[in-house]
């Protein structure tokens, strides 16, 4: 049971590594969560999950796992058990496993042991007097666990299966990772797409020391300092946002992305241009895709050097005629003389680094109407779903060497 | 456990069991604690509560985006150096001299546990936590210049917070002990305001606290207020003697709340259909 928790908060998604499953043991050893069960669901959160987006994930391994558990004196004796075996924890990899053997080695188990009894035998007492110090918590200002609004009393009945039932309640469900979450997402997952260089236009404001005594040398003792630039952020990004009719279903998202990207301080150089359904031999300024505001598509390609990141954003979906026919854009008195997909060909080519963002979710790209394009544009790009998991995928390949 | 682990929050700081065990965990396990939380939930005063609490001096170190690692360690004054070798009023053969250390180094050497507060770690280079890991694991570090080792006397309690500006390595995160302050609910609002004006009117408190939730839920508002926005705009109202039926129908102080434009453009269309609403229902 004590072990099928750790599978569970895998199996969840949640990132537990041995290292932090060994400090839970740690903690446990030295009887930090032994009055009930609360205290044992807010230690294991605090020492095993390191980010609120895992707390819906940790809450629903929590419930599957200690569904039906009543004392934390079952987990105690499941955790003993699992100590004197540990080997027979089934799934590890042998790198794991390695480590596992060698910091257990380290550990007094004999010494282990008799804190557990120790403390299991103060448990009775402190559940009894209600003199242990976790357990003078029930009475103390904080009577309420606070644990939802309407307030859990702390001392109450049933307070053992209370954690459980607050892990089922799943309150942390809006901080899911997965999930189309706000522009900070965004903005944290683009926060990655960072070089550094020191190849700027800066002032220099970091001493250098060789040049300083070369420096002092050259001028027989007498003292120059030497200055360097420091290292800055050299990304430049170019982003292509589709402004179709299919994308206003995913106007919202769209929108958050937009924003984090418009705050992001950090690109070197940020260039924005719309493009209705794909590419064609013009650029937009502005999302109306007017004629009258758009640049030739050539001209962006010979501006910018292949240094650019290239993100597209669009959801791939169009009929096959505009993506591969000559005069193939979908506007009525518009012509193009290069099928779309030279042009995302182009494209593809010139930057060493792109990405399409698509915010139709990845697990419908082989079903839905817009399938060939979609399959067609992939064949191109390294596409990504438009959540905060697929933007992070996708900023991690863009920085990634080639 | 001996008494000064127990950490049940202080007078002037309400925290939620969760972050009471948290507080707890950390203390006895010797490891840093990172605290997440929106602006304003009091990630900050948690360190000075600690501190006060259990009785140890605070040490913050503010982090800033040029903030490195090396500088919570101990700083080496070169240049220092090398003007005294000039006038050569020194030893300059003594480098222990030029060694100053920093936040985290002062920690170390400290005679007695102290608190450590690593504000705002995520303000700093994506580097700086990885550098920090071995110094903040072993509690040590090593000044090649002089050949010494720096090793803590207590291991200091250390509270890192962050506003999830940048990731933060994963190799730091497993040596933490994280918590997240998710933003009060009603009745926990209720009683952190109470600390900080305990003499404050029912009525008041609670028409604002309705009309402060409201403005939180209102759509495209991008800065949200805060707890220590509302603490602050609870005071302007008492001060400024509002009636309290006057709160929600007028929204008085706003900019205490609110602090773009846009934000309060929001809000008025929203207060202005609200008030519609209100009307027609009556």
């Amino acid at each position: 049971m004590f072990t099928t928790f750790f599978f569970f908060l895998r199996a969840y998604g949640v990132p537990v590594s041995l290292n932090e499953w060994l400090t839970l043991m740690e903690a446990l050893s030295k009887g930090l969560a032994y009055s009930n069960l609360s205290e044992f669901y807010r230690l294991a959160r605090a020492v095993l999950v390191k980010s609120e987006t895992y707390y819906d994930q940790y809450d629903q391994a929590f419930q599957a796992a200690f569904e039906g558990i009543e004392t934390p004196i079952e987990i105690a004796e499941e955790v003993w058990r699992w100590l004197r075996d540990p080997a027979a924890m089934v799934g590890l990899s042998d790198e794991e496993r390695e480590i596992l053997a060698l910091s257990l080695g380290s550990l007094d188990l004999g010494e282990l042991q008799r804190m557990f009894e120790k403390r299991l035998a103060e448990q009775t007492e402190a559940h009894s007097g209600g003199s242990h110090w976790v357990g003078t918590r029930g009475t103390s200002p904080f009577g309420h666990s606070g644990f939802h609004p309407g307030g859990m009393r702390v001392g109450g009945q049933s307070l053992n299966r209370s954690a459980v039932k607050v892990a089922g309640k799943r309150r942390y469900q809006a901080y899911r990772a997965d999930a189309v979450v706000g522009s900070r997402q965004f903005e944290v997952a683009l926060r990655r797409l960072r070089r550094l260089s020191s190849r700027d236009e800066t002032p220099p404001d970091e001493l250098d020391l060789d040049a300083t005594i070369q420096a002092t040398a050259d001028h027989a003792g007498a003292l120059s300092l030497e200055w360097r630039r420091s290292r800055r952020n050299q990304t430049r990004v170019l982003l292509l946002m589709d402004a179709g009719g299919s994308m206003h279903a995913h106007l919202r998202i769209c929108s958050q992305l937009f924003t984090a990207v418009n705050r992001a301080t950090h690109f070197k150089d940020l260039r924005l241009y719309y493009f209705h359904n794909c590419v064609y031999d013009h650029l937009y300024l502005d999302p109306t895709c007017h004629p009258r505001n758009s640049v030739l598509t050539a001209r962006v390609m010979q501006e910018l050097s292949s240094e650019y990141k290239l993100v597209l954003v669009g959801d791939a979906s169009m009929a096959p005629s505009e993506l591969l026919d000559r005069d193939g854009i979908i506007w009525w008195g518009t012509v193009n003389e290069q099928p779309g997909i030279e042009w995302l060909r182009r494209l593809a080519h010139h930057f060493s680094h792109a990405a399409w963002l698509n915010p139709i979710p990845a697990g419908h790209w082989d079903t839905i109407y817009g399938r060939h394009t979609i399959a067609m544009v992939r064949s191109l790009f390294p596409m990504f779903e438009l959540t905060v998991d697929g933007l992070t995928l996708a900023v991690r390949n863009l920085v990634a060497r080639r | 456990m001996s008494a000064p682990t127990a950490y049940c929050g202080t007078s002037e700081y309400i925290a939620s069991p969760e972050l009471m065990q948290t507080v707890s965990v950390a203390v006895v396990l010797a490891r840093p604690m990172l605290i997440k939380g929106e602006p304003g939930t009091g990630k900050t005063m948690l360190a000075k509560s600690i501190a006060e609490s259990l009785g140890m001096p605070l040490i913050t170190w503010n982090i800033k985006s040029t903030t490195k690692a090396q500088d919570g360690l101990y700083v080496y004054d070169t240049v220092q150096r090398l003007y005294d070798s000039q006038f050569r009023d020194h030893d300059v053969r003594d480098i222990s001299q030029y060694i100053k250390l920093g936040r985290l180094g002062q920690a170390f050497v400290a005679d007695e546990r102290v608190v450590v507060l690593i504000d705002e770690v995520d303000k700093a280079d994506l580097e700086f936590p990885n550098d920090l890991l071995w110094e903040l694991d072993q509690m040590e570090f090593n000044i090649p210049e002089t050949g010494e080792t720096v090793s803590a006397r207590h291991r200091p309690v250390v509270v890192i917070t962050s506003n999830a500006e940048k990731e933060l390595p994963d190799a730091f995160l497993r040596r933490c002990v994280f918590h997240y302050i998710a933003f009060p609910d009603a009745e926990m609002m209720r009683r952190i305001v109470r600390v900080h004006h305990p003499a404050l009117e029912d009525r008041l408190l609670e028409l604002a606290m309705e009309t402060f939730y409201w403005l939180r839920n209102v759509p495209h508002v991008q800065k949200k207020p805060s707890t220590s926005e509302l603490i602050d705009w609870v005071q302007a109202l008492a001060a400024g003697g509002v009636d309290p039926d006057e709160i929600g129908r007028r929204l008085p102080f706003l900019g205490v709340l609110l602090k773009k434009d846009k934000d309060v453009d929001a809000v008025l269309v929203a207060h202005k259909t609200r008030g519609a609403r209100a009307a027609t229902g009556r």
